[in-house]
């Protein structure tokens, strides 16, 4: 009974250990974006707003945040769309070359981002798409569609393959099955497709730096406020994208944990 | 007379190169509970989905009140299914359950609510139209789905294995719910089960099948008294099975014994016949009875007040004699006892095939 105990308080010490490792840079960015100080040292300056104030009042800033937003929400509908799409194929049917189908389908993020950065430029210049914000959202959605894909199939193998026979049984066409049964009983996993394929475009950089050209994202705009001079408003920028990000997972979390745990008809 | 309310026209059902039903002919009469019984793999619940629409025939044709269900789509049938899994929709009360084909039909809101809390009602779970179906119990499940499947009025309700997840006692109760509905509302249930006790409790007519083939149709008491075959024999389970050839007296030499069937076979003849588990006697010395055989006993089975007896005699002959357990008193029930055994030949069937 007392090495259990031992035990246990070894391994929540750990875990908070763990926990302080991943979570300490973002903490101290939050620190130091209301820390007076222009350098990030202790002891700490007084307590401010003022980098907030001084970002927010970038217009560089503003126009970031608003591409960001239009390309993050377009990326989440599209590669959510695209992942349902996918997600229900492979539910639905067999075919010859489903294997194949399934590994291409969920390749992209295994492919170094620096690699696909590079494709993507090289590829949208081809058809002089490069520089705007629509190669952009193109690039996510490559890059999204896979994690879409995922979420959304974890939620269709819980499904019971009587469902929609079941729904057709009863009268309802094969679309209005999927109208009134497939998306009902999918529904949390689209939206917390559409939450993690947001967060994943909202927070994404590399691509988005060779793509974007001018039509720049907020993390493309952080490098550059960082490769000029040290300026906490980085910091100030960090903590609201962050926030916005964690936001986004933590309903993504719920929505796929919360449903999987329930049990369904056996 | 009009044709009856199903017929299976030559059906043949492959997939691929396997033939999970190979042609099939039968009639499903209006008003009766029929039941699709056999092994697994069988055939039975491919037959059953047939019905629906939900797999096409190979060849062959299946007729419903007279009109061919080939190329009608499963959502244009008025074949309703109870499911194995009871395919409920989880995202749906249990009130909005019962709605879903009176939605699909085009009904209205308020008549639909009516009707759909009728049912619920009428099956004895009225209180629960707003509760989460995740959140019922397996009996309540259950009687969601058969509202769900009967509030549309269909002239025939399919039911595939609907009792199987449910424990032995409200496989009891379920089974009395069926059959009072059955009767009450005066349509063809065909239903598709592996349990002999419940096709043989319920149904009016039972289909044996076996490798895609039908072994042999009847009444429940038909079947145990005189099986088709020996697939049906020994499927029923409660059958002693005789193999031998008729001698010159028109006696069968089975390596038990010989035994008289009345003249039922003719001499030089192989036949094989069965005797009912319950029409067996038993007793300590050898009677002088005809048709007497001994046995070495090896266990016994209780089933309520009753007891089955598992013998063996000469050849490997797998014996089975069911009594009333008073019956037994007076008689040594040791393992390795031998008994004598003796049938009256008017209890003797004789199999084809």
């Amino acid at each position: 009974m007392k090495d259990d105990k031992l035990l246990r308080w070894v391994l929540a010490f750990y875990t908070a250990l763990v926990f302080l490792f991943v979570f300490a840079p973002i903490a101290a960015s939050l620190v130091f974006s209301f820390n007076s100080d222009r350098f990030p040292t202790i002891p700490l300056g007084t307590f401010t707003t003022d980098w907030y104030v001084k970002a927010f009042s970038n217009p560089e800033v503003w126009d970031a945040a608003l591409r960001s937003l239009i390309v993050s929400s377009v990326t989440a509908v599209i590669a959510t769309a695209i992942g349902f799409s996918a997600a229900y194929t492979d539910y639905r049917y067999d075919f010859r070359g489903k294997k194949a189908f399934l590994v291409l389908s969920l390749l992209p993020p295994t492919i170094p981002l620096i690699i696909l950065a590079l494709a993507m430029l090289g590829w949208l210049s081809m058809f002089h798409a490069s520089g705007l914000t629509i190669s952009i959202i193109i690039a996510h959605t490559v890059l999204c569609a896979p994690f879409a894909m995922a979420v959304i199939r974890l939620r269709l193998s819980q499904m019971d393959p009587n469902l929609e026979p079941a729904a057709w049984n009863l009268g309802a066409s094969e679309w209005v099955t999927m109208k009134s049964v497939v998306i009902p009983f999918t529904l949390p996993s689209i939206i917390a497709s559409l939450c993690l394929t947001a967060a994943v475009s909202f927070d994404e950089f590399a691509v988005a730096w060779f793509v974007s050209g001018l039509n720049k994202t907020v993390p493309v705009v952080i490098l550059e406020i960082l490769t000029g001079n040290i300026d906490p408003q980085v910091n100030a920028i960090g903590t609201a994208v962050f926030l916005v990000s964690i936001t986004l997972v933590v309903i993504a979390q719920v929505l796929v944990m919360g449903r999987a745990k329930k049990p369904e008809a056996v | 007379m009009a044709e009856p309310l199903v017929v299976f026209d030559n059906v043949v059902k492959r997939f691929g190169t396997f033939e999970a039903v190979k042609r099939m002919n039968f009639e499903i009469r209006e008003g009766e509970f029929l039941a699709l019984m056999g092994p697994s793999g069988c055939g039975k619940t491919t037959t059953l989905r047939m019905l629906a629409g939900l797999e096409q025939p190979t060849e062959g044709d299946i007729r419903l009140a007279g009109k061919s269900l080939v190329d009608v789509k499963p959502h244009e049938r008025d074949t309703p299914m109870v499911w194995q899994s009871l395919a409920l929709f989880p995202f749906l009360n249990a009130r909005e359950n019962v709605e879903f084909g009176l939605k699909m039909r085009g009904l209205d809101g308020p008549s639909r609510r009516r009707k759909a809390l009728d049912w619920l009602e009428r099956l004895g779970i009225g209180e629960f139209g707003e509760r989460d179906v995740n959140s019922l119990s397996g009996g309540q499940r259950q009687r969601v789905a058969l509202a769900r499947a009967l509030v549309t009025e269909p002239k025939i309700l399919l039911l595939d294995e609907p009792l199987s997840a449910l424990d032995a006692h409200l496989v009891i109760r379920m089974q009395a719910v069926l059959t009072k509905l059955q009767r009450e509302l005066g349509i063809t249930f065909v239903y598709v089960t592996h349990s002999q006790s419940e096709a043989f409790a319920m149904a009016d007519r039972v289909v044996i099948m076996s490798k895609g083939e039908i072994a042999q149709i009847g009444s429940a008491r038909d079947i145990y008294r005189t099986p088709a075959n020996r697939f049906v024999a020994e499927f029923v389970g409660r059958n002693n099975i005789f193999a031998g050839t008729v001698n010159g007296s028109g006696n069968v030499d089975t390596p038990a014994g010989t035994f008289t069937l009345d003249g039922k076979a003719k001499p030089g003849e192989r036949v094989s016949f069965v005797v009912a588990a319950d029409v067996v006697s038993l007793s300590v010395s050898r009677p002088t009875a005809r048709n007497t055989f001994a046995a070495q006993l090896i266990s016994e089975e209780f089933v309520g007040s009753m007891v089955t007896l598992f013998l063996e005699a000469p050849g490997d002959t797998e014996i089975k004699v069911q009594v009333q357990e008073r019956s037994l008193e007076g008689i040594p029930r040791e393992p390795g006892q031998t008994l004598f055994l003796s049938f009256d030949s008017s209890h003797a069937h004789i199999l084809k095939g």
